[in-house]
């Protein structure tokens, strides 16, 4: 039972990320049908950044906070200079650009920055906590806290503020939204700044337990999109499930079978879901527009 | 004009002068050896761009291919005693064979799902590779023998310059004859509409799946190619960053076009080495031209240059 | 983003400078020696030390006269870790920019990738990556600076066996590092006595290890753990290792091999024992030590020059550089021929690595004395007995 806790709290922790990296990938999505594989840069961003500030002297939480800034600041440049001038270009198009704009960004970080890996001191301490047998550390309490702060603040925003509803308007039909007076090109640069905060939020509070480093995102997008994927893509809950789901199977996978196979496990759980519910665990029909 | 750009013989004649011709002004075997890497590339993309540009399926796996086919030249000589060119129709053949009993479920699948399960698809092979050490070498690879034919043996840039620019004009004449082809009509249908392709009475599932057939045999074809080449092959070449080049490479030398792909293969092939004057920022101009390239030519470099030339498609 | 500015305006005059410097070097006749490394990519933190290092020193020698009265110059690519580019650029050096002489190859895929162009090509090659298969059998052109994987679990076992440890587990990485001296220890364990109980891997970007200590920490009668690896993945294996409250001993490899592993892994890292050159623990050398001032000067000159801590990765390019500028000197001529017959006359020579004695059957030229066994206390190295 222990050890079954105990893979528990490792598959939550990483799957954490990677749902915090399909929320990204969907809030994007759902407002301009763009997949954006630069997503995990932001989450490299937020950590790399925070690493640099506090280096610098900056307290921690003001080091949080620029962070979370310089994120939001290259995930709206990233839509005004990289997205925006695409516009209505098919969507395999927007997806090169994306790919282009994350190894741009890895190749800003490398000379920013430097190619070392770094890491954070833990915000409460390494002393783990013991939960039936299983030992946790408190970061990933931050990093499972952090997750549901992010999707309770996500939820009210979208279905209290104008604001929210304007990007859920947007994207149910972009076309009636902007009939409605919707500033569309807003609403998407919006749903940008909105990715990179959670993208660097994530990189933040993981960066203690995993650390980061210049190019760590590549990975964080892959596994983020598989999750957004296996949830149902353009799905919040999806996102989520998804990516807890895949953190898990790795957890279990390396535990119980194979450490060698454990990232296969992932994919031959998502390929076998996908070959029995095509749009995913909780996606839409996918009814093709003619 | 008009007659000799519709003519299916244009652009693999031109490709075929554009191999010899080059020959001429090669100054040292390194330009040889890129330029082999550029047809090698071109290879898998124009297979690539059968299924991407023509039946409108994306595939993030193509790498799976390159690399099975890359990993058949390397073990099945040194395992079983196969002559190299028995060995890579070998892998041709196997490969059609998988993507025949993967594409079938795979196929099914729609838009971004058919992405993350090629993905998977891709993933899985390079575990594979990489994982199973005594057979493969693991990640530090495995050596490949030289191929020799009748004694005469390849090796040397510029030999392979001729024998991978021969492949590479082969397989866009056999791309170009299958485009014009009934199925390549049937194809076409498919990309602009899969309803209404259906409609007509085209059998949608199986033609997805001939195409995806198809173009898992090119890739495995470039791949054994390379392994040939290089006389070495690590898991990097089935590894997912280099589905993304494939694909990278057939959307940016234009979906649907031929020449777009050897286009697009030269390009990220031959930046690489213009880059390493810029040393650490290298990753930059690359990613910046990438976005640079997509914004200005947004349907790829051969079809938006021919659209702003002729006023109409290639 | 100041500084990043500063950085495109200094490279831009640089870049001018070197134009206008590569037409005049070209009148000057220098002496050009190439290199290939993984300075970014998944192995970066090997590449990148090895670049500046190999950077930093061609100035120096150039500023005291260059070799045989001509100026070096350093035609240094970036492979990513890729084989196929590491080929490509191998190529390169040779055809197009007539290097005489190669440092370099940061992995050993690369390092093999490369080799064949070296063996035509007949220029000498010295290679930066760990795996034995590079220089056994030996390849006529083919050296290699750092101590094998082999190396390392030999002396990791030695230890163990003082010790009387003979039930082990091993956490190694899937990356090449890893596998290769996961194998190497696998082979030479039954020599010394030791039976490996738990054999668990993990991929080279995962982050957090804990699944695969779980089982091993239940797995019954293991007296120490093994994990072969570099990069992050040593620093998280330690981190999860005290999390679990795991107390047998852990040893780390060679792979670990600079101060930013205690800063990484943190408290977590006390008692972590490890095999690695003198380079690591230069302060605490005796001062008879004939290897202290090779191994404190480069230290020193290396953290001031690039304000990071000194790795021994950077050591191994050092040891290559100089092996093949003393070769040259001895050959007295750019014969790439001559220069390689040199190399391997290479005797007493005294570098970051240890001792280095070549021969025809050996293009290595360490032997297990050049290992230390050091043991993390208070945040720092120590020698172990």
């Amino acid at each position: 039972m222990a050890e079954f806790l105990q893979f528990c709290a490792s598959g939550l922790t990483v799957g954490a990320v990677y749902a915090l990296v399909a929320l990204g990938f969907t809030i994007i999505y759902n407002a301009s049908d763009v997949v954006n594989f630069a997503q995990g840069e932001f989450v490299m961003i937020g950590g790399m950044t925070t690493v640099f500030a506090t280096a610098a002297g900056v307290p921690l939480p003001i080091a949080v906070l620029i962070a979370i800034l310089a994120a939001m600041v290259i995930g709206l440049l990233l839509h005004r200079l990289a997205i925006e001038p695409a516009r209505g270009a098919s969507p395999v198009t927007l997806i090169i650009i994306t790919i282009g704009a994350s190894i741009f960004l890895r190749g800003l970080a490398q000379i920013v920055f430097d190619k070392q890996f770094h890491s954070l001191p833990a915000f409460s301490g390494d002393t783990p906590i013991n939960i039936g047998g299983a030992l946790v550390l408190p970061q990933s309490f931050w990093v499972l806290g952090g997750a549901v702060v992010i999707v309770i603040a996500l939820w009210a925003f979208f279905n209290r503020t104008v604001t929210g509803k304007a990007v859920l308007a947007t994207a149910a039909n972009r076309l009636a939204a902007r009939l409605v007076g919707i500033n569309t090109s807003f609403v998407i640069g919006l749903s940008f700044v909105l990715s990179a905060a959670i993208g660097a939020i994530a990189g933040i509070l993981v960066t203690p337990i995993t650390l980061t480093s210049y190019d760590i995102g590549t990975l964080l997008a892959l596994k983020g999109f598989a999750a957004a994927m296996l949830g149902g893509m353009g799905n919040p809950i999806g996102a989520i499930v998804g990516g807890l789901l895949v953190g898990l199977l790795e957890a279990f996978g390396a535990g119980y079978i194979s450490s060698t196979y454990k990232d296969a496990m992932a994919f031959i759980v998502i390929l076998g879901v996908l070959f029995v519910m095509p749009g995913g665990l909780l996606g839409r029909a996918s009814v093709e527009r003619v | 004009m008009r007659k000799l750009m519709s003519n299916r013989l244009a652009v693999p004649a031109f490709l075929a002068l554009l191999v010899v011709g080059l020959a001429f002004v090669m100054p040292s075997n390194f330009y040889f050896r890129v330029a082999a890497l550029v047809w090698i590339s071109a290879l898998a993309v124009i297979g690539l761009n059968l299924l991407m540009g023509f039946a409108g399926q994306v595939s993030l796996g193509h790498a799976g291919f390159f690399g099975l086919g890359a990993y058949s030249v390397a073990i099945l000589p040194a395992q079983f005693g196969l002559h190299p060119v028995i060995a890579l129709i070998a892998g041709g053949a196997g490969c059609a064979l998988l993507a025949f009993v993967v594409g079938r479920p795979i196929l099914r699948l729609k838009g971004h799902y058919l992405a993350v399960a090629t993905l998977g698809f891709g993933i899985l092979v390079s575990m594979v590779i990489s994982n199973e050490a005594w057979l493969t070498g693991g990640p530090d690879g495995m050596p490949v023998p030289r191929l020799a034919l009748f004694g005469w043996r390849a090796r040397g840039a510029d030999t392979w310059y001729w024998i991978t620019g021969g492949l590479m004009v082969i397989g866009a004449l056999l791309a170009v004859n299958l485009v014009a082809s009934p199925t390549g009509r049937a194809l076409r249908a498919l990309h602009d509409s899969e309803v209404a392709a259906r409609v007509v009475g085209v059998d949608v599932g199986c033609y997805k799946l001939i195409v995806f057939v198809i173009s898992a045999v090119y890739a495995s074809v470039a791949g054994s190619a390379l392994a040939l080449v290089n006389g070495f092959i690590t898991p990097d070449a089935a590894g997912f960053l280099h589905s993304i080049q494939l694909v990278t490479m057939v959307v940016l030398g234009g979906m649907g076009s031929i020449l777009g792909s050897v286009v697009g293969a030269a390009v990220l092939v031959v930046l690489p080495q213009a880059l390493t004057v810029f040393h650490d920022y290298e990753h930059l101009m690359l990613g910046f031209m990438m976005m640079a390239f997509m914004i200005l030519l947004r349907s790829g470099i051969v079809p938006s240059l021919s659209m702003l030339i002729g006023g109409r498609r290639a | 983003m100041a500084r990043f500015w500063n950085k495109i305006g200094r490279v831009a005059v640089t870049s001018v400078a070197v134009l206008a410097l590569g037409a005049a070097a070209h009148a000057a006749d220098t002496i050009k020696i190439g290199s290939s490394l993984s300075m970014t990519g998944p192995a970066s933190f090997l590449g990148d030390p090895e670049g500046k290092t190999l950077e930093m020193y061609v100035e120096d020698i150039n500023a005291n006269g260059g070799v045989n009265g001509k100026q070096l110059e350093l035609v240094i690519y970036d492979d990513a870790a890729d084989a196929n580019s590491a080929r490509t650029f191998a190529t390169r050096l040779v055809e197009d920019d007539g290097v005489i002489a190669v440092v370099g190859g940061s992995t050993t895929g690369a390092t093999m990738a490369m080799v064949p162009v070296f063996e035509d090509a007949g220029i000498p090659f010295i290679s930066l990556a760990g795996a034995v298969v590079i220089i056994d059998p030996v390849k006529e052109f083919v050296f290699k600076t750092p101590h094998t994987d082999r190396m390392a679990c030999e002396k990791i076992f030695e230890d163990m066996q003082k010790n009387g440890i003979s039930k082990i587990g091993m956490i190694s990485g899937t990356g090449g590092f890893g596998k290769s001296m996961r194998g190497q220890c696998m082979d030479v364990a039954g020599n010394y006595g030791i039976e490996i109980l738990a054999d668990e891997t993990y991929g080279p970007k995962d982050a957090d290890m804990t699944p695969q200590l779980t089982k091993i920490k239940g797995t019954d009668g293991i007296q120490a753990v093994v994990n072969p690896g570099f990069g992050q993945g040593p620093a998280i294996v330690t981190r999860n290792y005290r999390q679990l409250g795991i107390d047998v001993p852990l040893y780390q490899s060679h792979g670990v091999a600079s101060k930013s592993f205690i800063d990484l892994a943190g408290e977590a890292a006390e008692g972590v024992r490890l095999p690695a050159a003198a380079l690591l623990v230069a302060d605490k050398l005796p001062d008879d030590d004939p290897q202290k001032p090779v191994v404190t000067g480069y230290k020193t000159k290396y953290e001031e020059t690039t304000g990071e801590p000194v790795s021994t990765f950077g050591g191994h390019a050092y040891d290559g550089l100089m092996i093949l500028v003393e070769a040259m000197k001895r050959a007295g001529s750019e014969d790439p021929a001559a220069i390689r017959d040199e190399i391997e006359k290479t005797q007493g020579f005294i570098g970051t690595g240890g001792t280095v004695n070549m021969s025809a059957e050996d293009h290595l030229g360490l032997d297990l004395s050049a290992f230390k066994m050091l043991e993390i206390k208070d945040g720092d190295w120590t020698i172990v007995n």
